[in-house]
């Protein structure tokens, strides 16, 4: 009896590997995708479990970023250009910038979450789960109150296009898209970067913040503002430049401080896949670096 | 008494143990503190005495904002989240039969927080920020005590604030929502972004008027020696008054929230 | 390779390093080793505990089972995969419980949890339909199907954790502690599952506990680990000779009385029977675990005003600890 049973199940189990793993070695990428579009919608029927609260994040977050504005328009009640730069111009930075951190943020949001799972154990729930960590921690969390920095950032972007005065030609229009999809390509992997950074120092999720948050307000005030040393490190050591402003003084005819090449403004989708690929580097050397020393 | 002052020192000790942390965080606060200074530079040099400010005035209040940051918990960060954890969860049944109150252990635990967050995260960003820029420090020595006394008061309605917060999540299950809020308001009108007497006209007189002002905007004003004499006695008493006020309706919320959990039997 | 074991361990190590302060600044590094060269063989269909005490190695040792760890020195295989090398294939055939933390969706009802599972290891439906109805019906589940896991009692979260470990048909079954903090009826109601389970589908099941009685009931099989070896492996019965266990008899007196002792039938140097703890007319008496309590209990009887008295069995940690104090 004992042995028809054991039979059947080997069977069983050998019926199982074509649909499952055949595919996912093959397809890995797109697994991972689709694991992040399962958990993400778990998290969206959650947070409707609680829909007064879910409100009023979702109003907090959108006034969060409008009061962010606000205390630039506030700036601008007292003075008529900021670093040399009008109103609209600085509108359009911000925007980008706003945008493009939005859509990240949105997307990987919680992903600085990976320290505080290593400490409570929560990790290795994910690593005995048929899909990949990245896509796990990534979905984390997942939250639509996070619509609100994108909606003001576009608002934003579309008061400054309705003010500037620019010739708008085809490619300066295609180039607002371009930013705000690298930029957060860019954004992406700086997340990516900084959870893989957790391996190492479970409690540093805020150095994270400082390159996120503390990017996305850099790039929301003109370069001509910063000290020059500061608008190279952008630049060329963690490249939040490319996110928004080198694309943008494109569109609006400005010059960089730092000397670089017209065609640069065109980099950015280079600049982050280049990124979003040592990102990815950097993460599995952090999740092999958790699997072989255990915190 | 002596409960609470281990608590307190139980909640200092706590954060104590976060060194990572702790470096993280003064990273980060000097990463903000470099940026907003060039930002507030750029604006001082267009409009210069802006506020009743000089530039080095600015970036002084730039850097305290920055360092009380954390001691203030204006980002979140404090016990609040842990609290409403336990009104979730409910586990706060079992707070609520231990011999203590529970308004004071948390006030209790909170100041212990805010004593090493003031030390850990707010000396360092402060001495930073001034070997990198001509800050204005007091002329007068007594300016230190006045300074510190109006933190501390600050830190109380903070405090006061968030145990309001925790408290509504008696009623909506999940605090995340009135957290948010409170971190927005504690940012915008603490004047974390602008200082408040660049507000203008209706907008600057309420902002000025509401709790958040203490937190930041009032210790600001005290270090730079804006508040003197009688006008330092107001300042206090505006801190003060606030601190009462909230924390007496903090008290009423968690008598409503307690006769809620023994009929619910936890 | 029919006498290699459906999970096989050949000289496993797991050596982390600890950083530890030594001064102000200085920090110290030295090995740890979790787990110390185990080997030892599992075949398809058995139920086997792992037990021992805390910081052993025993959930190191899981860990690695399930691919979360990468062994740093042996061989280890799980149905033929090497776990640490092909993680995600292996997370196909095997089922993992952690006692302590729960996979399910807090905030949403239990069957969304399941829905997850059936989406995200990709079960057949009809499959995933007949093993949903299975476990709904085995652990009880019906009427909690449609409610939040956070209204969920423990031992109902326990039996809801267990049946979405169980969704997608594993092949072996990891538990780490599945009875801690449960009520006596969610404990009996997850044994009578488990050996089920076992009868039925033949998965192999391995589980970590503090309880004996878990052990009693469901393992013919037992590994006791400690300090990274195993130091047991063998039958229950075989681990209460080896650890020289003794059962403990309570007994109630009618009066406070010296500690009894008992002389051995025999006349051996060992007491048959001796009092460890006097609290009152209350004394506690140890006998060997092997030795038959009723011609103890009849001795007592006849010669102490005897009110009450109740047996207990020995507990895993005492077991443990009295292997220590017999080995050299």
């Amino acid at each position: 009896m004992a042995d028809t049973v054991a039979v059947r199940t080997e069977e069983e189990g050998r019926g199982l590997e074509p649909a499952g793993f055949a595919f996912e070695d093959r397809l890995r990428p797109l697994e991972g995708l689709r694991a992040y579009g399962l958990i993400m919608a778990m998290w969206v029927r959650s947070t409707m479990a609680y829909r007064a609260s879910f409100a009023m994040t979702l109003f907090g977050d959108l006034a969060v970023t409008a009061f962010d504005f606000i205390a630039i328009l506030l700036m601008f009640s007292h003075v008529d250009a900021l670093g040399g730069y009008s109103l609209p111009e600085i509108a359009l930075l911000y925007g980008l910038s706003a945008t493009a951190f939005g859509v990240c943020d949105l997307l990987l949001g919680s992903m600085d979450r990976v320290g505080g799972r290593i400490r409570d154990g929560t990790l290795d729930t994910l690593l005995v789960r048929p899909v990949p960590v990245l896509a796990q921690v990534a979905a984390d969390r997942f939250a639509l109150r996070r619509l609100g920095r994108i909606t003001q950032g576009l608002v934003v972007i579309g008061y400054a296009v309705a003010t500037l005065d620019i010739a708008w030609t085809p490619l300066k229009m295609l180039m607002l898209p371009m930013t705000v999809l690298s930029g957060a390509a860019i954004f992406g992997a700086v997340f990516i970067a900084g959870a893989a950074f957790q391996f190492v120092a479970q409690d540093a999720s805020e150095v994270q913040n400082s390159f996120t948050y503390g990017g996305t307000t850099l790039l929301q005030y003109p370069p001509t503002v910063f000290a020059k040393d500061l608008v190279r490190g952008v630049t060329f050591v963690v490249p939040l430049a490319f996110a928004s402003w080198l694309p943008a003084l494109y569109v609006l005819g400005r010059e960089y401080p730092v000397d670089l090449p017209q065609w640069v403004a065109f980099l950015p989708p280079l600049v982050a896949a280049g990124c979003c690929g040592l990102a990815g580097l950097a993460w599995r050397a952090g999740l092999r670096s958790y699997r072989s020393t255990g915190s | 008494m002596r409960l609470y002052a281990v608590v307190a020192a139980g909640g200092f000790r706590r954060y104590a143990t976060y060194r990572t942390a702790t470096v993280a965080g003064v990273f980060t606060n000097t990463v903000f503190g470099f940026i907003v200074a060039y930002t507030y530079i750029a604006l001082w040099d267009e409009r210069p005495q802006l506020g009743g400010y000089d530039t080095s005035q600015a970036l002084t209040y730039v850097w305290l904002g920055q360092a009380l940051l954390a001691a203030g918990a204006r980002m979140g960060g404090g016990f609040e989240s842990e609290l409403v954890e336990r009104i979730r969860t409910g586990d706060i049944a079992v707070d609520l039969y231990r011999p203590a109150d529970l308004q004071l252990w948390w006030m209790a635990a909170d100041l212990g927080r805010a004593t090493f967050h003031l030390l850990g995260r707010g000396v360092a960003p402060m001495i930073l920020g001034a070997l990198a820029f001509d800050l204005a420090l007091p002329g007068s020595f007594w300016t230190w005590p006045a300074f510190l006394l109006s933190v501390f008061l600050g830190i109380v309605v903070s405090f006061a604030v968030r145990y309001l917060v925790a408290m509504s999540a008696f009623w909506l299950l999940d605090g995340a929502g009135a957290m948010r809020m409170a971190m927005l308001a504690g940012l915008f009108f603490s004047g974390m972004l602008l200082p408040l007497n660049l507000f203008p006209g209706l907008l600057g007189e309420v902002a000025r008027a509401l709790p958040w002002s203490s937190l930041l905007q009032v210790p600001a004003d005290v270090f730079l020696g804006k508040h003197a004499g009688w006008g330092l006695v107001e300042a206090y008493a505006f801190q003060a008054g606030w601190a009462v006020v909230l924390l007496g309706a903090g008290r009423l919320l968690q008598t409503g929230a307690t006769r809620r959990v023994v009929v619910q039997g936890g | 390779m029919a006498d290699d074991g459906f999970i096989s361990l050949d000289g496993v190590e797991k050596v982390f390093e600890v950083r530890r302060r030594a001064g102000l600044l200085r920090r110290e590094r030295h090995e740890v080793r979790a787990v110390d060269g185990i080997s030892f063989r599992v075949a398809r269909g058995e139920m086997v505990g792992y037990i021992g005490p805390n910081g052993a190695g025993k959930s190191t040792t899981i860990k690695m089972l399930t691919g979360i760890l990468t062994p740093s020195g042996g061989r280890l295989r799980v149905a033929g995969i090497d776990p640490s090398r092909e993680r995600t294939r292996l997370a196909h055939r095997i089922g993992v419980v952690f006692g302590q933390r729960t996979t399910l969706w807090w905030d949403l009802p239990l069957r969304d949890s399941y829905r997850l599972m059936h989406r995200m290891y990709r079960i057949p439906d009809r499959r995933y339909r007949e093993n949903l109805d299975r476990c709904v019906e085995l652990l009880d589940l019906g009427e909690l199907l449609e409610v939040p896991v956070r209204q969920l009692s423990l031992g109902q979260r326990m039996r809801g954790d267990i049946a979405a470990a169980l969704l997608h048909d594993p092949e072996v079954l990891y538990l780490d502690e599945p009875t801690i903090g449960l009520d006596v009826i969610s404990k009996a109601k997850v044994r009578q599952f488990l050996k089920e389970l076992n009868a039925e589908r033949g998965t192999t099941v391995l589980l970590t506990t503090h309880d004996l009685t878990d052990i009693e009931q469901l393992c013919s099989r037992v590994m006791v680990i400690d300090h990274g070896r195993l130091m047991y492996d063998g039958s229950l019965a075989g681990l209460h000779e080896v650890g020289e266990s003794e059962r403990m008899l309570v007994v109630d007196l009618e009066r406070e009385l010296p500690p009894i002792v008992l002389q051995s039938a025999d006349g051996g140097d060992q007491p048959a029977l001796r009092a460890v703890k006097v609290e009152g007319p209350r004394q506690w008496l140890a006998f060997p675990a092997a030795a038959s309590a009723a011609p103890l209990v009849a001795r007592i009887a006849a010669d102490y005003p005897l009110v009450d008295l109740s047996v207990r069995e020995p507990d895993i940690e005492a077991v443990i600890a009295r292997m220590y104090e017999s080995a050299p």
